[in-house]
């Protein structure tokens, strides 16, 4: 089964995005923070990650520069969610080293599709 | 509701489009046309039709229809298809077409143009393959506010992301104040135009390529068999026409029929052939 970390401070965004990655057949687990979520992908390093953009104590960005730093952290493949997606953002989020972004909300038709162009799903 | 002002619309709808509005899609209607009351200020769609029977011109009835379609598109929608036009039909036409080196192709019920941008991305994604050809992509659609749209070629950011992966969003569009607007390269590639598919060809057919999808599921009977002859007149004899994911030419025409080895696409048969010279015959003649 393939394995999805949702990070993302807002509980209402993870439980839907779950359900919708669930649906999908995705095992899911959940982060609150870049922080937390970096701890857990020392653990078990998921082979996805939809990533919020604005986050308190680590920001989406931070975390995936962290992220691929570490061992076996160029693995993942890692999906923004955000609600900005001018060019400049766009362009941060490639060189920090994001495979695509999906814009939020987003439905699972939207995500899939996404997830296609990565090769996942 | 009342019954005969759905009667009305449904009738407006079928007569300015070929398209049914048959009861299961009537509940749609309130959603579809909530705008328009907003703007005149009414909440009823026996009130709409009292404005349109009053008004002098068919202006109002052309917003109403229009609201009325479903202009529902996304760029490269059914990726595996368009994977499949780059690795298999293209490369087949272009064998077909090497002494010409000029392609024609048409997206009908194009809405606002995704469809046809996204075509013209996968001959600017394969460029030394298509270097010294011309490629002329043309959009129609009934609706003339889709095709404003399609002609600026500006999407806004929920719109730009659909179907289209970052990196292409950034090599293909250019971020403005009125969107994400499609670069020049691709524009010079595309035109559109307003044309209802039952209506004659636009000038510029035979066509090498035509996409229809997710169009033929509105039409039924009668104007079914319209369209595909249409289709047929339009379509250059070893040219290939493609339908939308879950479309099929089985049951519904005898003029087309599907290409081996390509899902989604068919080619036309003997009878469409016949049929496309008798078509085209009646057009000139008119
Ligand atoms: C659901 S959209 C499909 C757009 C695109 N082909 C796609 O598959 O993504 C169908 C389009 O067909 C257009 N349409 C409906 N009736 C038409 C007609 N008689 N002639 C031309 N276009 C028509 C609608 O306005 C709408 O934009």
């Amino acid at each position: 089964m393939t394995s999805c970390l949702i990070v993302d401070d807002s509980r209402v965004i993870r439980k839907v995005s779950r359900h919708i990655l669930e649906a999908m057949g995705f095992a899911v687990d959940e982060a609150g923070n870049g922080l937390e979520a970096i701890d857990f992908c020392q653990q078990a390093m998921p082979d996805l990650i939809l990533l919020d953009w604005n986050m308190p104590v680590m920001s989406g960005i931070e975390f995936i520069k962290l992220l691929r730093s570490t061992d076996k952290g160029d693995r993942p493949k890692v999906v923004f969610c955000t609600t900005e997606n001018d060019a400049a953002h766009i362009r941060a989020a490639i060189q920090a080293g994001a495979n695509e972004y999906v814009m939020k909300p987003f439905d699972r038709e939207t995500l899939q599709i996404k997830l296609q162009l990565i090769g996942i799903a | 509701m009342n019954d005969a002002s759905n009667r009305i619309l449904a009738e407006l709808l079928e007569a300015r489009t070929g398209q049914q509005l048959p009861p299961s899609r009537r509940w749609r209607i309130g959603t579809a046309l909530s705008g328009l009351y907003r703007e005149l200020g009414i909440t009823h769609l026996d009130q709409l039709i009292a404005m349109m029977a009053q008004s002098r011109d068919s202006v109002l009835a052309q917003r109403v229809v229009e609201a009325l379609l479903n202009n529902e598109t996304y760029f490269f929608r059914d990726r595996a298809v368009f994977d499949q036009l780059a690795q298999a039909t293209l490369p087949e036409l272009a064998k077909r077409r090497a002494d010409r080196r000029h392609l024609s192709i048409w997206s009908a019920g194009c809405s606002t143009g995704q469809e046809a941008l996204s075509l013209a991305m996968l001959f600017c994604e394969q460029e030394s393959r298509w270097a010294g050809w011309t490629i002329d992509i043309i959009g129609t659609d009934v609706s003339r506010s889709v095709i404003e749209v399609a002609r600026k070629g500006c999407y806004s950011p929920f719109e730009i992301q659909r179907g289209l992966g970052m990196v292409q969003m950034l090599q293909w569009f250019e971020e403005s104040p009125d969107g994400w607007c499609a670069s020049d390269r691709l524009k010079r590639m595309v035109r559109f135009q307003t044309h209802s598919i039952l209506e004659p060809l636009p000038a510029t057919s035979p066509f090498d390529l035509i996409l229809c999808r997710n169009l033929l599921l509105y039409f039924a009977g009668e104007n079914r068999a319209r369209v595909y002859n249409r289709l047929a007149a339009a379509l250059a004899p070893d040219g290939f026409l493609m339908l939308g994911a879950g479309e099929t030419v089985i049951g519904h025409t005898e003029q087309f029929l599907p290409e081996t080895g390509m899902v989604g696409i068919y080619s036309q048969t003997r009878a469409g052939i016949a049929r496309r010279s008798e078509m085209r015959r009646c057009d000139t003649a008119a």
